[in-house]
């Protein structure tokens, strides 16, 4: 008979305060306010998190850099853009095909610079003399092998302390090629604090050097942009499926499977639709502010969120064709996708999960795990904004500190030339009072549970604790938590990365999700860990024979 | 093609690199550091290095890497990081409690000018790190020669621990280099069975290939204590084992301490093995058991069984210094012909070096350091060869020209099996042949016509 083994359910309060109780003084103070338990009750005003604020040194944080950010997740995912690194080799190494943002090169000439690293490799004499003459020459030499229609020069921690001008050098070649955009990036990694300041970076100097630049005029009937979805593992594939499925054209995706004539024509959509709300909601506003284009969050992240948001697409252009050909697709997609689930949930239902990821897969995930009947006792951001966690009402209530004030802002106003106002203040009025919400996002406080835990910037101290206070049957974070919750015998997916397999968004996501669950917290091998003579080593000394 | 872009006419390129064959100097602090028993490594820098070094290493080990950061922001980088690495070493040691924190730079506190030991003698004085606790330091900007040489200078600043007696321990001080856990605990069988007492460091088994046991601990029961560290100065010798992986260390150890030491080749291959085994028996004094010369004897009868499959078939090897010499020359004595050789680390000699070692090659050979996979590749088209081996971004080359590859180096992200069976040694040469023999044949196998298809090998 196996022996059951008495679980101690802990609170939530002391749960908390068993994850601060190791710290110093000072440290515990500022965890404490990072770690909520959500109490999102009808009469009382949901509790504040802090967020976005400077990582404990030493506590072993998942965060990464603004290099990171910007290079490798807003710039690394477009394929016939050269990005080219000025810096010494390791930062472009590490950057090199590591995050699985699938492409299939559909630029003009099928270009797929994706599969190159590029670098200065600055030397000490670089550091010593300045890099702008090599960063010139890189340039050059970039230029003369690929002839690409851009090359983006990305700065990383020395370049800003010497003061090369990286910007001046990418001016001055692109004016010489003349047939070739060359700007720059000013993403040293000792920004902000963390990757988020990086999506910033990009998209700024996204906006600035690219969109509203393509000569030609998109006709298409249903024009969307996809903002914040980054193709890992074929999300965005499966996501560009479904809209053509349903006669949506997909103008540019920010940045997945992306392409430099996208962004250039993104200005061309008549609506924007925000996937992860952290690293790009800023593009959406200055869409609306200099083109006119509105926008609305979306998730194709679940089954029933993805229907949910083909719906308000269909809704926002107010075409019956186009809500029948939605309603004929959700029904066609859906059934297969109920098979699946229905086959694994009884294998999953009242299963315990928990996620520590992003800037917004900790919420957009919680779909699918409610779609399985799991339940999510704690979650959190490794990188996400107050907004993130409580909604975009506390944005006017934001302190700009130190680290965000260095952060460039840009301010945009309505382009002569090509500002349209796709709808009126009136027609918006009207979609809102049928349910449509334009620059909405409430963030992921209320959809967690009474009582869960919400933990912002965790680190390997606490995700060790939570995992054996509260003994989740799946944890969800990155690459460097995986193997230490794995030696725990608690299975652990990727949700940056996926770690192999996907897509997980749209209708075939979900069922890839629903399957991948399934094989995980059903494993055969968390129930091998201990050896026979382990189980039970006060084995008498007689044998068997005797 | 994946590589669509890379043009077969090969153009000089001084500024910049593509697909570099190396990555910076931290990396390879951080794995040297994780060989120490007990061992926090922490990068001061940018959270991103650390993150970076850790996700990289992850992927390749498929194991849990700890390490600190100090998390730099532009107020540090402006007025200097020692409040972050004060900081850094007070949370580490109230949180994790290691028994010691093995600290490098990176290019951005490099740059700004942080005084290393200035900052952990304040954190001594100040008591940020508590008494009987330790903090070493070493100097790896990204700037400067590659993950190897950061990987040298981190096991240099380890044999800066030893301590002298004054009395010798009678043990022999072996540097392994940048090998794998498996390929350290390999150097570890071979020496117990020839009878020498030894300190290896680093020693990364037992913290990089651990079991699965429902237990995480972040200090597993793995790597060189700082007790033997502090030993290695009253060793009768050294063995470093690849010039450019281990050498400063033992040089220190042989200037400060009269430690003496001999600078070998790393044990890949038949004859590089035979070196180490003699210099070994030689310095502790011993004799070669039977069951090593029948090792020996083991891959010279696979070497000579199959000779046919190996003989002339040119090959392209790419990856770190120590690693290709042991390598070319292993090539070498089996007739096979490494044409193409390339590392992304700096240093002539190492160039001079390969074109000794294959000076009796048939084939002209051509040899680069500080060279990348993109110069390798265009190379391979203007003249390819029958095999690659390398590090896992290989493969990009491997399947745009339908080249077999053999994945050896760092770092292996697609395929399992580097940590746990070792490639050092006599039984490793036998595993490294068998992985090209078994690279060759299924190419063999899927190109035959069918009337020239074969049961037998």
């Amino acid at each position: 008979m196996p022996k059951t083994k008495k679980v101690v359910e802990w609170k939530p309060v002391d749960v908390k305060t068993e994850l601060l109780k190791q710290y110093p003084p000072k440290v515990a103070r500022k965890r404490a306010k990072q770690i909520l338990i959500n109490e999102a009750q009808e009469n009382s005003a949901p509790p504040e998190i802090m967020a976005n604020v400077r990582t404990i040194p030493g506590i072993i944080t998942m965060r990464g850099c603004t290099y990171a950010g910007c290079k490798g997740v807003i710039m690394g995912p477009t394929s016939d853009i050269v990005n080219l690194v000025h810096g010494p080799i390791g930062c472009s190494f590490y950057a090199w095909l590591t995050r699985r943002n699938q492409t299939s090169a559909s630029g003009e000439k099928n270009e797929n610079f994706i599969t190159y690293c590029m670098s200065t490799d600055m030397q000490d004499s670089d550091i010593i003399f300045g890099g702008e003459k090599k960063l010139a020459a890189a340039i050059q030499e970039a230029y003369d092998l690929f002839h690409p229609k851009s090359i983006a020069v990305f700065a990383t921690c020395p370049v800003g302390l010497i003061g090369d001008d990286i910007h001046a050098v990418a001016k001055r070649m692109k004016d010489k090629f003349g047939d070739c955009n060359v700007f720059a990036f000013s993403c040293e990694g000792y920004k902000g604090v963390s990757q988020s300041a990086g999506h910033h970076i990009a998209n700024n100097q996204v906006f600035t050097h690219i969109v509203g630049t393509s000569p030609t005029e998109k006709t298409d009937k249903y024009k969307i942009n996809l903002l914040g979805e980054y193709n890992i593992g074929g999300d965005g594939f499966e996501i560009d499926r479904i809209l053509k499925k349903c006669g949506i054209t997909n103008i540019a995706t920010f940045s997945g499977n992306s392409t430099y004539d996208q962004f250039a024509s993104a200005n061309q959509a008549d609506l924007s639709c925000v996937m992860c709300h952290r690293s790009i909601n800023y593009v959406a506003d200055m869409l609306e502010v200099k083109y006119g284009i509105p926008w609305i969050k979306v998730n194709f992240i679940g089954a029933n969120a993805t229907a949910k948001s083909l719906r308000k697409i269909a809704q926002y252009f107010e075409d019956d064709a186009l809500s029948e050909q939605v309603e004929k697709v959700i029904a066609e997609e859906m059934p297969s996708v109920e098979a699946i689930r229905k086959d694994v949930y009884p294998r999953t239902e009242g299963k315990k999960a928990m996620m520590f990821v992003g800037g917004s897969r900790a919420h957009h995930y919680q779909e699918l795990f409610k779609e399985m009947g799991m339940k999510v006792l704690s979650a959190g951001y490794e990188f996400a904004h107050r907004d993130d966690y409580e909604g975009r009402q506390v944005l006017p209530n934001l302190k700009v500190d130190a680290d965000s004030r260095n952060i460039e802002e840009i301010f945009v106003e309505p382009d002569p030339s090509l500002y349209k106002p796709r709808k009126s203040e009136d027609e918006k009025i009207s979609l809102e009072e049928k349910g449509l919400k334009f620059k909405h996002y409430e963030g992921l406080n209320p959809d967690m549970e009474s009582g869960s835990i919400v933990i912002d910037d965790l680190n390997q101290y606490e995700a060790e604790r939570l995992v054996q206070l509260m003994k989740p049957d799946i944890f969800c974070a990155g690459i460097k938590e995986k193997f230490s919750i794995q030696k725990m015998g608690i299975p652990m997916k990727q949700l940056h990365s996926y770690d192999s397999g996907g897509p997980y968004a749209g209708f075939k996501g979900a069922i890839n999700f629903y399957q991948e669950i399934d094989r995980l917290v059903n494993s055969k091998v968390w129930s091998l860990m201990k050896a026979p003579w382990e189980e039970s080593p006060e084995l008498s000394a007689t044998y068997v024979w005797e | 093609m994946l590589l669509r872009h890379t043009p077969k006419e090969i153009s000089e390129r001084t500024a910049l690199t593509i697909n570099p064959a190396k990555t910076c100097q931290p990396i390879g602090a951080m794995y040297a550091a994780l060989g120490i028993h007990g061992c926090l490594p922490h990068s001061h820098g940018s959270q991103g290095c650390c993150a970076y070094h850790r996700s990289t290493l992850t992927r390749h080990y498929k194991e849990p890497i700890s390490a600190a950061t100090s998390s730099f922001t532009e107020g540090s980088s402006v007025f200097g990081g020692q409040a972050n690495l004060l900081q850094a070493i007070s949370t580490i040691f109230s949180v994790y409690n290691p028994e010691i924190i093995a600290v490098h730079t990176t290019c951005l506190s490099e740059t700004i000018g942080d005084d290393l030991p200035q900052i952990m003698k304040k954190s001594i004085d100040e008591g940020n790190t508590p008494e009987g606790k330790i903090v070493i330091g070493a100097s790896t900007p990204s700037y400067v020669g590659s993950h190897v040489t950061g990987f040298s200078t981190m096991v240099k600043t380890m044999a800066d621990m030893a301590e002298p007696t004054g009395k010798k321990n009678g043990k022999v001080n072996i540097i392994p280099g940048w090998v794998e856990p498996c390929d350290m605990e390999e150097i570890k069988r071979i020496a117990a069975m020839i009878g020498v007492d030894i300190t290896l460091f680093p020693d990364t088994s037992g913290v990089l290939n651990s079991p699965l046991s429902g237990e995480y601990t972040m200090f597993p029961k793995g790597g060189t204590t700082v007790a033997e560290l502090k030993g290695c100065a009253n060793a009768i010798g050294t063995l470093a084992l690849g010039e450019w992986c281990s050498a400063d260390a033992a040089r220190l150890l042989d200037t400060k301490h009269k430690v003496p030491c001999s600078i070998l080749d790393m044990p890949f291959g038949l004859k590089a093995t035979d070196r180490f085994i003699n210099a070994l028996r030689t310095v502790g004094g011993t004799t070669v058991p039977e069951e090593i010369t029948d090792e020996r004897g083991q891959l010279i009868d696979f070497i000579s069984d199959m000779h046919q499959y190996f003989y002339h078939k040119k090959v392209a090897i790419v990856g770190d210094p120590d690693q290709l010499i042991s390598m070319a020359e292993f090539l070498m004595s089996i007739d096979m012909c490494p044409v193409y050789v390339i590392t992304g680390t700096p240093g002539k000699r190492f160039e001079r070096r390969i074109k000794e070692i294959t000076k009796e090659s048939p084939f002209p050979v051509k040899v680069k350091a500080q060279g990348d996979m993109f110069l390798l590749h265009q190379w391979i088209k203007n003249d390819p060869v029958d095999l690659i081996i390398g590090n896992t971004y290989c493969k990009y080359i491997s399947r745009d020209e339908d080249i077999p590859l053999v994945r050896w180096g760092f770092p292996i992200l697609d395929r399992q099996g580097h940590q746990y069976f070792p490639t050092v040694g006599y039984k490793g040469g036998i595993r490294i042949l068998e992985k090209i023999l078994s690279s060759l044949l299924d190419r063999t196998d899927r190109d035959a016509p069918e009337e020239k298809f074969e049961l037998v090998f």
